[in-house]
């Protein structure tokens, strides 16, 4: 089955898939806990530093935000940079990396091990994301339906758009 | 007992009753009590109309619904919206299934307003299976929207009469929605949250996949109950007829999302005629689901054996004596039947024109 569709895990060759790849992706799931309180954190001090974003202007300050971005996510989640995150609706598994792009849970053809029903070698990010939320403290979010993607808002910074909404919605 | 005669014209639709979302038939029989049965439609790789027609009319006067797929398996056939098209104009009630692998947003709120306005009146939405599945996997998969948002949308604009977009339209899309199920797929404890989602975003009627485990569903059902989700929505449980157990090994090792248990493999396999015996599981099984509670009905899918749902529905008792619609001759067919014949008679006798 492998390599028969058009679908392509996040840095993985089309040869030579191995579970082994998604070992770092697995991990953040298992530490969801840590990594929400970790982000909750940081997205208080984003917020903090609106003043400073707004002085230099939110469009020049994308680009290296960016690439900072998609370097840590990337990492971590095999983060696609859909610009719209909700790994904190998804116990921390991103959403993305579901070759059917499902944003509001599994689909029926997941695998009676755990695993993807269109890479039968990758644990399907909904089970995973179902075993995280369960780790967090908001891990109900997962419950809330999510909208459509946007995706006029690919390559773009998550960050910087959830914190310039959160200054709007304080003032 | 008149709230789901048909008119005498299928391309009528029935009266708005207050509190229905829908003017089709399922809807009524679902909100009346009764126990419904919808069955599916083996889509055919044809242009011809007839192919269809034929294909409706083994299941005339026995379902409630015919579930027309969408692609189902990856596999191309004639589409849904098109079957639909053509089962509403003998006046079977037809279940559209969307699914979003193929067509993105702009493409399914279209079809969805093409259908309302070809009489349909059921839709059914489906995220699709992966494209790897099917007869051409070297397609691109569309996935635009899930389930869910598709769910969202289209009630959006059945009870907003607007487009995604917020645009107005000028007559909104009466559909009963509905959406899959499988409480057969982990991860189990999160299916019956998974239907809860689906209900919030619009599903009204749910049809779930196979089932062929019964202790599994019934812990499904617990839930489903403790949640209070059978009141919100109507759950008709999948069934189906497995040819034999060759046939139900390939499909447990082929087809992602179905389960079905050792026991039933070997009792296929200990029984003389195989065949015979997968209908005898699937009767069986419907009389143990009709009973279990907050169950409102039963989706039949006996693909290239749909002649036997007639029978699996007779047998099965589970109409209770109730005879769903039925297809009948209109009072005038037959005068213009006979018109025409006198006039193809009287045609040999016909002055050629110099």
């Amino acid at each position: 089955m492998t390599g028969t569709s058009a679908y392509e895990p996040a840095g993985v060759s089309k040869v030579g898939r191995a579970r082994a790849r998604y070992s770092i992706r697995l991990w953040s799931v298992r530490h969801a806990r840590f990594l929400e309180v970790i982000y909750n954190t940081f997205a208080k001090a984003m917020l903090r530093l609106h003043p400073l974003w707004n002085a230099i202007g939110y469009h020049r300050v994308e680009r290296p935000v960016v690439v900072v971005e998609k370097g840590v996510k990337a990492l971590l989640f095999d983060c696609r940079m859909c610009g719209q995150c909700v790994l904190s609706s998804t116990g921390m598994s991103c959403p993305m990396n579901c070759p059917k792009g499902l944003r509001n849970g599994p689909c029926g053809g997941v695998r009676a091990d755990g695993n993807c029903e269109v890479e039968p070698d990758m644990p399907c990010v909904w089970v995973q994301a179902w075993a995280g939320s369960r780790l967090m403290r908001a891990g109900d979010a997962i419950e809330a339906v999510q909208p459509p993607v946007d995706h006029s808002l690919w390559n773009t910074s998550s960050w910087l758009r959830v914190t310039a909404k959160a200054a709007e919605s304080k003032s | 007992m008149t709230g789901d005669v048909h008119p005498a014209d299928p391309g009528e639709v029935l009266e708005p009753l207050p509190g229905h979302s829908s003017q089709g038939r399922l809807e009524r029989i679902l909100r009346r009590g009764e126990f419904a049965v919808t069955a599916e439609l083996n889509p055919p790789d044809s242009a011809d109309p007839q192919e269809v027609y034929d294909r409706g009319a083994v299941f005339d006067g026995w379902v409630d619904g015919i579930n027309a797929t969408d692609g189902s398996g990856a596999n191309c056939h004639m589409s849904s919206v098109g079957i639909c098209a053509l089962l509403t104009r003998v006046g079977y009630a037809p279940v559209m299934q969307i699914s979003c692998r193929d067509r993105n947003r702009i493409a399914i709120q279209g079809d969805v307003l093409g259908a309302a306005a070809m009489g349909v009146s059921n839709i059914l939405c489906l995220t699709g299976d992966g494209v790897q599945a099917g007869d051409q996997p070297g397609a691109k998969p569309v996935f635009d929207f899930d389930c869910m948002s598709l769910l969202e949308t289209i009630r959006i604009m059945r009870d907003e009469g607007r487009l995604l977009s917020g645009r107005r339209l000028t007559a909104p899309p009466h559909v009963f929605l509905g959406a899959a199920a499988n409480p057969f797929a982990p991860p189990y404890d999160f299916r019956p949250l998974r239907l809860a989602k689906k209900i919030e975003a619009g599903a009204q009627f749910a049809q779930t996949q196979y089932c062929f485990d019964l202790t599994m569903l019934r812990a499904y059902m617990d839930r489903v109950r403790d949640m209070g989700l059978d009141e919100k929505c109507f759950i008709l449980v999948g069934v189906g007829p497995l040819a034999s157990a060759r046939a139900a090994r390939w499909i447990r090792a082929n087809v992602p999302g179905i389960h079905i248990p050792d026991a039933v493999i070997s009792r296929l396999e200990g029984a003389e005629k195989q065949k015979q015996e997968g209908k005898r599981l699937c009767i069986e099984l419907i009389q143990e689901i009709q009973d279990i509670p907050g169950v409102a009905g039963i989706h039949v899918m006996a693909y290239r054996q749909e002649e036997l749902v007639a029978e699996i529905v007779h047998e099965s008792g589970v109409l209770k004596g109730r005879r769903p619609w039925k297809k009948e001759p209109k009072p005038g067919d037959l005068f213009v039947a006979e018109a025409v014949a006198e006039i193809v008679a009287g045609a040999e006798d016909a002055v050629e024109p110099a």
